[in-house]
């Protein structure tokens, strides 16, 4: 943690400044088809997400959390309503506008990290800028600032089996923040850690939010969720809860 | 994306499973070194054709005693009916388009030096003989009529005659025994190679017509103005059917031949018939070419098999690479650049391999091998050609997956 800039008043209260929307959702229905049946993962749901904010949206498997991430994420379209999401309404756009849009305005954090294979640290984080319109001339300086961003400054040759799971994880964050998006979405990203790595990892999280970065974490455990400035509860492709709360800024000491 | 990333990409795949890289290849790899070497074999096969043809002597014609049939010789032809002195002169005075007529009689015969013997075949032939057969003389003199005239006991030797009984020694001047009868050296062949049968041409002995018919043949020649055959040099500006006709003509005429009967002798364009030979060879090796065309599919078909694996194995690869941006094209582009590279990598194998088999045949084999940039470049576009039409569907398959489910597989 030591490469990164804190705001120095840990037990700051004070609501977090918010922008305009960056997300909103209105009316959002994504209906699958298994077999003969239509299976209603999301259903009817409007919500509105702001620019700087810190969410974390929790729920149970097959409660559409996933479905709704995937919407966020533009990996996907509603099957009727409306997300509008940077100012795109994903529904409007092509498969490759679909593509520009995820690359020009999300970085995505999965639970697996999803690093390529006997690739370098510096290359894996450049990955994005290789499908950026236009491509950046400074790439490279780009993932090195990022790769020094997360703490990984002297790591930048190392392949994925080089580095522990924290570490890779945190290439995954400056590879997700190489290009500059305006929210940063991840899927259960402390799945694959142990405790300690995982506040690691959720306060560079913290970190990056309050440098402005809108954050969405999907995940499961409640702990992961206390470091969020908003907490929504997805069941049976409802939102059943949708909460402000008081974030923590650093790791809850025996607590637990 | 850009063409130059996907390169790169793609290297850096390949060089991931490098061991299963170049197995795959290995179609390819047979099918472009077969090319190679089918190509290189078959093109210099039909150079030396040519050259043999060259070496035969242009625009000659070749006269037999005895007609040739379909299933081979008439009976007794040629023994009946022989060739004689007067068909010489009369083809070279009443054939127009004729320049040298020589005629030929051969014999197989011990020659002596000293205690040294060489079995060649002697020929006797009339001194045009060596202009006829477009063959110089390497050093000394040719036969001359006036060496015919008088029966004169000079020979001139073949390149192997001469090199087998004058090693590393310049015959002219040296004496000769044939069946007894001692010759003088007057002048040495240029080498001209094996017959398109394999013959060693230069195995021969020149001696003057006369000379063989008087002291070398055998003794119970009956007729002794007989001639073997008949080589006849056309002008270059003549045309060769035309007098090929005018000197069958001739011969009917002076042997009496009725019309519809069978003709005793036969006329032979023997460079018409060796490129006839030539066009075969050369089409025999591109049927064998279209053959390796063949391993190149079943190389293609492995490829295809290959990246299908290789686009199921890195399903959560081309997930990531959806998820950060990369569009359809890009991942099609990547996938399609490396069943490319891929074939490429296995057609620069095939062609070490192609040209060095194809040296090792022109070394063991001793036959003119030609490995042409055409080819090479031939067989490395057929190569990429294989990659793009058997890379399309595992790429086009890769680049329409759908991003959640690629992200989510195992």
């Amino acid at each position: 943690m030591n490469a990164m800039d804190r705001a120095p008043d840990i037990a700051s209260p004070q609501p977090p400044v918010l922008g305009p929307p960056l997300i909103s959702a209105h009316d959002l229905s994504k209906v699958y088809r298994v077999g003969e049946q239509d299976l209603v993962a999301l259903d009817h749901v409007s919500l509105e997400i702001a620019t700087g904010d810190f969410v974390a949206i929790m729920g149970p498997s097959g409660s559409g959390k996933s479905t709704m991430m995937n919407l966020i994420g533009a990996l996907d379209v509603p099957t009727s309503g409306q997300l509008v999401l940077d100012g795109r309404d994903i529904g409007k756009l092509s498969v490759d506008e679909l593509a520009d849009l995820r690359n020009r305005s999300i970085g995505f954090v999965f639970q697996q990290f999803n690093l390529l294979p006997r690739t370098s640290a510096l290359n894996q984080v450049m990955l994005p800028l290789l499908y950026a319109h236009p491509r950046p001339a400074d790439s490279v300086e780009m993932a090195k600032k990022r790769l020094a961003q997360v703490g990984l400054a002297n790591r930048m040759d190392h392949t994925p089996r080089q580095l522990s799971g924290g570490q890779q994880q945190r290439v995954a964050i400056a590879r997700a923040l190489v290009n500059n998006p305006k929210l940063l979405l991840a899927d259960e990203p402390t799945g694959a850690l142990d405790s300690r790595t995982s506040d690691e990892i959720m306060l560079v999280f913290a970190d990056l939010n309050r440098a402005g970065i809108t954050v969405v974490v999907v995940t499961h455990e409640p702990e992961i969720a206390l470091w969020a400035g908003r907490r929504i509860t997805f069941r049976d492709g409802h939102i059943v809860d949708d909460v402000r709360q008081t974030p923590i800024t650093g790791p809850v000491e025996a607590t637990s | 994306m850009t063409f130059w990333d996907s390169i790169l990409i793609a290297v850096r795949a390949l060089r991931v499973n490098l061991l299963r890289s170049v197995l795959t290849t290995l179609g390819i790899v047979i099918g472009v070194a077969s090319v190679i070497i089918l190509v290189a074999v078959g093109t210099g096969a039909s150079s030396e054709v040519d050259r043999q043809i060259k070496a035969l002597g242009t625009n000659m014609l070749v006269i037999f005693p005895g007609s040739m049939r379909v299933m081979g010789r008439s009976g007794g032809a040629g023994t009946d009916m022989p060739l004689s002195e007067a068909d010489v002169t009369g083809i070279r005075d009443r054939v127009s388009g004729v320049t040298e007529v020589a005629g030929q009689i051969e014999d197989s015969a011990p020659v002596v030096r000293g205690n040294a013997n060489w079995t060649s075949s002697v020929s006797g032939v009339h001194a045009e003989y060596a202009d006829v057969r477009d063959w110089p003389i390497k050093s000394g003199r040719d036969l001359e009529p006036g060496d015919v005239r008088t029966g004169a006991k000079v020979a001139v030797l073949g390149a192997t005659v001469a090199k087998e009984l004058f090693p590393g020694e310049d015959p002219v001047g040296a004496a000769i025994r044939i069946k007894n009868v001692p010759f003088q050296i007057i002048g040495v062949l240029s080498a001209k190679g094996q017959s398109v049968m394999g013959r060693d041409q230069d195995d021969i002995v020149l001696i003057p017509i006369s000379t063989a018919r008087l002291r070398v043949s055998g003794k119970s020649q009956i007729q002794n103005d007989r001639v073997g055959r008949i080589y006849v040099k056309v002008d270059s500006g003549a045309d060769m059917a035309v007098v090929q006709e005018d000197i069958e003509n001739l011969l009917r005429q002076r042997r009496k031949t009725r019309v519809g009967t069978e003709d005793s002798f036969s006329v032979r364009n023997l460079a018409e018939t060796m490129k006839a030979r030539s066009e075969v060879l050369t089409t025999m090796s591109y049927l064998l070419a279209a053959t390796s065309v063949i391993s190149l599919i079943v190389g293609g078909i492995g490829i295809m098999n290959i990246m299908l694996v290789s686009v199921t194995e890195r399903t959560r690869e081309i997930g990531l690479r959806m998820a950060v941006g990369g569009r359809r094209k890009d991942i099609m582009l990547q996938f399609l650049v490396e069943a490319v590279s891929l074939c490429l990598l296995g057609g620069f194998i095939g062609i070490a391999i192609g040209v060095s088999a194809s040296a090792v045949i022109a070394f063991v084999a001793d036959w003119p091998v030609l490995v042409s940039p055409a080819v090479l470049g031939g067989a490395l576009a057929a190569a990429a050609a294989t990659g793009i039409c058997f890379g399309l569907f595992p790429a086009r398959r890769a680049a329409l997956l759908n991003p959640i489910d690629a992200l989510r597989s195992e």
